[in-house]
């Protein structure tokens, strides 16, 4: 199992405990079923795991990067420590927040699970990565419109995985941007803004993100 | 009166402060035409946010910064009998250690003491090396079990203790007059803030002064506490807060982690930066306390409230309980009412405000006992409210409001999420999946504080600078800063540059209690309106014509006699010939009236009775507060405090191991958060009228409102769809399916 945040069987963490947690059933119950997020992702079965500092290339938002990576550093703590791209957040440093969301050749990834060594020879794209310049992307211009954030502290991810959705299906229905955006916690209850802004877009833009 | 005035870069302007206070005259809004305030307005500072370029205070990086770290309890109660650093002290990368415990412990997660190092992987090991020898003591984190005979005592005094109690005319004599009497109990769980970032704080000393970026909703309070508990004058430390993830509450105070970061700074002359975890925020920085609270009602057959008594017992861990009666003391007219309330303590960490503190507990109980009152004496629901109706406070016997606009709410409310589709009696729908309406009411303050200060600073090439020491925490307010400086001197939002969250600007109160939009935005109108008025007097000159003659126009002064002859906004402002400051103050609230705020929500649920779950299908949420200065960002307001409502509602409890001593949910999964899957249509609909007294803009905070009366609404539209109330939350299927099971069994 991976941390992209749909697995092959199409469940996420979080789906997964809705449905067997019913959506509220005894919080502290259901979890001890599942291992600690941080097992999920650094030793895949059959896979060596790193030992030592190694040093990686892979694009970072269009352009080519070498940097030296420790074995047990994430993509999170490689993008926000060393290398000060602080657009990505870390909300619970859990795989549970979808703050910390970028694109991994474009599948939206929880960056805080992600081993930083992984992205080798990989294409990454960050929420620094979005805009050309001054000019906004058309999903962060519909989140200004709509007003889709307040603290704006998670906005980052949402955007981020409101893009991989609309990049996987350019007119979803209210009920997929619903499910493809389930893996974002939003503290101050903006869902419906951003619910709003993501469906606006996608009927205007029919794609072509 | 003269104030002297510093700017960030050491020059000093003198400048004539107004010493108009208070003009306790009515405000005639009516003459006022804005052209932004009251529109929908995007956020000036949006791009920085969709971006990812807004900086938090997790995102500050300095050079040569060390990382902190602090051990905390393991025990919930213990004496720490010595401590030892030294190991941790020889861990290569450890540049300092400090102790913060007293010796006594009195919960999990209570501060023993902190390590500074190269990086936080070093911190952490570093905290694994330190010594502590505990002697360990009793413990009780049940508030049940607190309040037994012979239970471990928490703090020095008993573990149940007044908190409040409030007596108006005589509960035996409205019990004689009342026709029908009903006594219930309710309870709400303990909820915790977890703002999207976690508490952090990194400090710095230079020169002998201490700079603080803290992510907090109060500078002025951090740097006035952290003088107090450093010993050093505050106009030494200077508290910055730019961006900040969400607070609730929980940020508008001094933390221990500050400290402790101030601490290490001054030890090892480098910034500190400490950032809690996820873990430290579910266990060890504050809640909403817990409710018990039983009412004993009655009313005459016409509905006529004749008596409420009201009893809670509340639970904040070792800090106090919350103060629920206000609700009950206010809304509804009733002339003979007593309450008493009581903390309990326990072994568990201290409650911190919790958007809406005692009221959200309070409201839950009082609006769901009024519709259970309701359906007792078969009255519609808001027809029992409204025939309770109060036009003054303190249930009809105090001060009258300055302006109320409930009744608005209602009609607007019940027309929107159409009333009369409600059960007529509650439960009377069968079938697996039931449908129901409830609605609740909603009282707040938000009046704002007299004294906040602001100032506007012209230059003479035309551009504007708005400066006060306040925090925007999401809620917009430099945008509506923008809006009003532009509205009043006849520019766009875009032109104003707005420098805030800083403690060497103005004063402001704390961004808590739904009071800085009614306590920054008039000051920075009075500003504003001192500055049209100098500008007014240097157009009038060139367009000859007295200054009452002149009329600002998007840029520009026209002399209203004669529309032809204008002058540019520049134009007049380089007659300034200098940097000018315009010095604004939120005047006195006049006295003999009441200010609050109102509103009213009204649910709709869907309930499946074989599953026990509840899906909420619309909200309405309808609110008075006075008038809305930026309609796009207090939609945002009401949409984000139901849907944490409808989160607290439904998912959110924090659970303790009472054996251990042990907070359980100390993760996002297993602490439920509301997601989108659980989001309904929600409606924000506004009685927009500007209060005629509360300031010179005639708005109320919104901060508070949109959290309080959810809960209650939706218990009620359960109650409706049901047959049963469940009289508690969070209400989990466990709750919904117990119910229905005593229910079948009655």
């Amino acid at each position: 199992m991976n941390n992209k945040k749909k697995d092959k069987k199409g469940i996420s963490r979080r789906d997964f405990l809705k449905r067997i947690g019913g959506g509220t059933v005894g919080t502290a119950v259901t979890t001890r079923f599942i291992k600690p997020a941080s097992a999920l992702v650094f030793h895949q079965e059959g896979e060596t795991p790193l030992q030592t500092k190694k040093t990686i290339s892979f694009t970072l938002n269009g352009r080519p990067l070498k940097v030296e990576v420790e074995p047990s550093e994430t993509l999170l703590d490689l993008l926000r420590e060393k290398l000060h791209l602080t657009g990505t957040k870390r909300i619970c440093n859990h795989g549970s927040c979808g703050a910390c969301t970028v694109l991994i050749e474009n599948q939206p990834i929880y960056s805080c699970l992600y081993p930083a060594f992984k992205v080798e020879g990989k294409n990454v794209l960050t929420i620094e990565g979005l805009s050309q310049g001054e000019k906004l992307h058309p999903l962060q211009q519909a989140f200004i419109e709509h007003d889709a954030f307040q603290c704006g502290f998670c906005t980052p991810g949402f955007i981020m995985a409101a893009l991989a959705l609309l990049r996987q299906k350019a007119s979803p229905t209210l009920e997929e941007i619903k499910k493809g955006l389930n893996g974002n916690l939003c503290r101050c209850g903006n869902h419906l803004k951003i619910l709003t802004a993501v469906k606006a877009l996608a009927s205007q833009k029919g794609g072509g993100l | 009166m003269r104030h002297r005035v510093f700017d960030l870069d050491g020059f000093q302007y003198l400048q004539e402060a107004s010493p108009q206070q208070g003009q306790a005259q009515e405000t005639k809004f009516e003459d006022i035409k804005f052209r932004y305030v009251g529109q929908r307005i995007p956020r000036v500072d949006a791009s920085l946010i969709v971006t990812g370029k807004a900086l938090y205070t997790h995102d500050y990086f300095f050079q040569n910064m060390l990382y902190a770290k602090i051990l905390r309890s393991p025990y919930p109660a213990a004496e720490v009998i010595d401590l030892d650093f030294s190991p941790a002290l020889a861990l290569p990368g450890v540049k300092a250690a400090i102790k913060l415990t007293s010796g006594r412990i009195r919960y999990i997660g209570e501060p023993i003491a902190a390590v500074a190092a190269i990086d936080e992987a070093t911190a952490e090991e570093a905290l694994k090396l330190i010594k502590v020898d505990y002697k360990i003591l009793p413990f009780v984190v049940s508030e049940t079990k607190a309040m037994e005979e012979g239970a471990p005592q928490v703090l020095d005094s008993p573990n149940v203790q007044k908190l409040f109690e409030y007596t108006r005319g005589d509960i035996k004599e409205g019990e004689a007059q009342a026709e029908v009497i009903l006594e219930r109990t309710y309870r709400t769980a303990i909820e915790v803030h977890h703002p999207a970032e976690t508490h952090a704080s990194i400090a710095y000393w230079k020169d002998g002064r201490l700079t603080i970026w803290d992510s907090t909703q109060a500078v002025f309070s951090v740097r006035d506490q952290l003088a107090r508990a450093l010993n050093i004058p505050a106009s030494q430390i200077r508290v910055i807060k730019k961006y900040m993830g969400g607070g609730f509450g929980s940020k508008l105070g001094l933390n221990d982690h500050t400290i402790a970061a101030a601490l290490l700074a001054r030890e090892t002359g480098r910034p500190v930066k400490i950032v809690m975890t996820r873990r430290e925020n579910a266990y060890c920085l504050g809640n909403r306390p817990s409710s018990l609270i039983t009412i004993r009602g009655g009313a005459k057959k016409d509905g006529t409230l004749t008596f409420l008594h009201m009893k809670n017992l509340t639970g904040g861990g070792v800090g106090r309980g919350d103060r629920c009666s206000e609700p009950l003391i206010d809304i509804y007219r009733c002339p003979n009412v007593l309450v008493e309330e009581y903390s309990v303590f326990t072994n568990t960490c201290a409650s911190r405000p919790t958007r809406a503190p005692g009221h959200v507990q309070g409201t839950f109980a009082l609006e769901s006992f009024m519709e259970e009152l309701a359906a007792e004496l078969k009255i519609d629901p808001l027809e029992l409210r409204r025939r309770n109706y109060s036009q003054r406070n303190l249930g009809d016997t105090g001060l009258p409001y300055s302006s109320k606009g409930l009744l608005e709410c209602y009609r607007l409310g019940a027309e929107a999420i159409g009333w009369s589709r409600r059960n007529l009696i509650p439960g009377q729908t069968k079938g697996k999946m039931r449908r129901g309406i409830g609605m609740a009411t909603q009282i707040w303050w938000g009046a704002g504080v007299p004294g906040t200060l602001a100032e506007i600073k012209i230059y003479p090439d035309g551009s504007v600078e708005a400066i006060c020491g306040t925090q925007d925490i999401g809620t917009g307010t430099r945008t509506y800063i923008a809006t009003i400086i532009a509205d009043t001197l006849g520019l766009e939002p875009k032109d104003i540059t707005i420098r805030i969250g800083d403690t060497d600007y103005p004063w402001a109160p704390s961004s808590g209690g739904s009071q800085t939009t009614p306590s920054v935005g008039p000051a920075f109108r009075d500003a504003a309106l001192k500055a049209v008025e100098r500008l007014k007097t240097i157009a009038a000159k060139k367009l000859d014509c007295p200054p009452e003659k002149v009329e600002i126009q998007l840029r520009r002064f026209i002399n209203k006699d004669n529309p032809e002859k204008a002058i540019s906004f520049n134009e007049v402002v380089r007659e300034l010939r200098r940097v000018t400051v315009f010095h604004g103050e939120r005047g006195d609230l006049p006295a003999g009236y009441a200010y609050n705020s109102f509103g009213a929500h009204f649910a709709e649920v869907e309930v499946d009775i074989e599953t026990g779950k509840i899906k909420v299908l619309k909200v309405v949420a309808a609110h008075e507060v006075g008038r809305i200065i930026n309609r796009l960002t207090a939609e945002s307001q009401v949409i984000g405090g139901v849907t944490q409502g409808i989160s607290a509602s439904l998912f959110e409890q924090r659970l303790m191991d009472d054996n251990e001593g042990r907070c359980v949910t100390t993760n996002l999964l297993d602490y439920k958060i509301i997601t989108m899957a659980d989001i309904p249509e929600i409606i924000p609909i506004f009685v927009d009228s500007p209060d005629p007294r509360i300031n010179n803009l005639g708005c109320k905070g919104l901060g508070e409102p949109p959290r309080i009366p959810i809960a209650a609404a939706i218990a009620n539209a359960v109650f409706n769809a049901l047959g049963v109330h469940p009289r508690q939350i969070p209400m989990t299927p466990e709750v919904i399916l117990s119910l229905l099971k005593g229910e079948a069994k009655s």
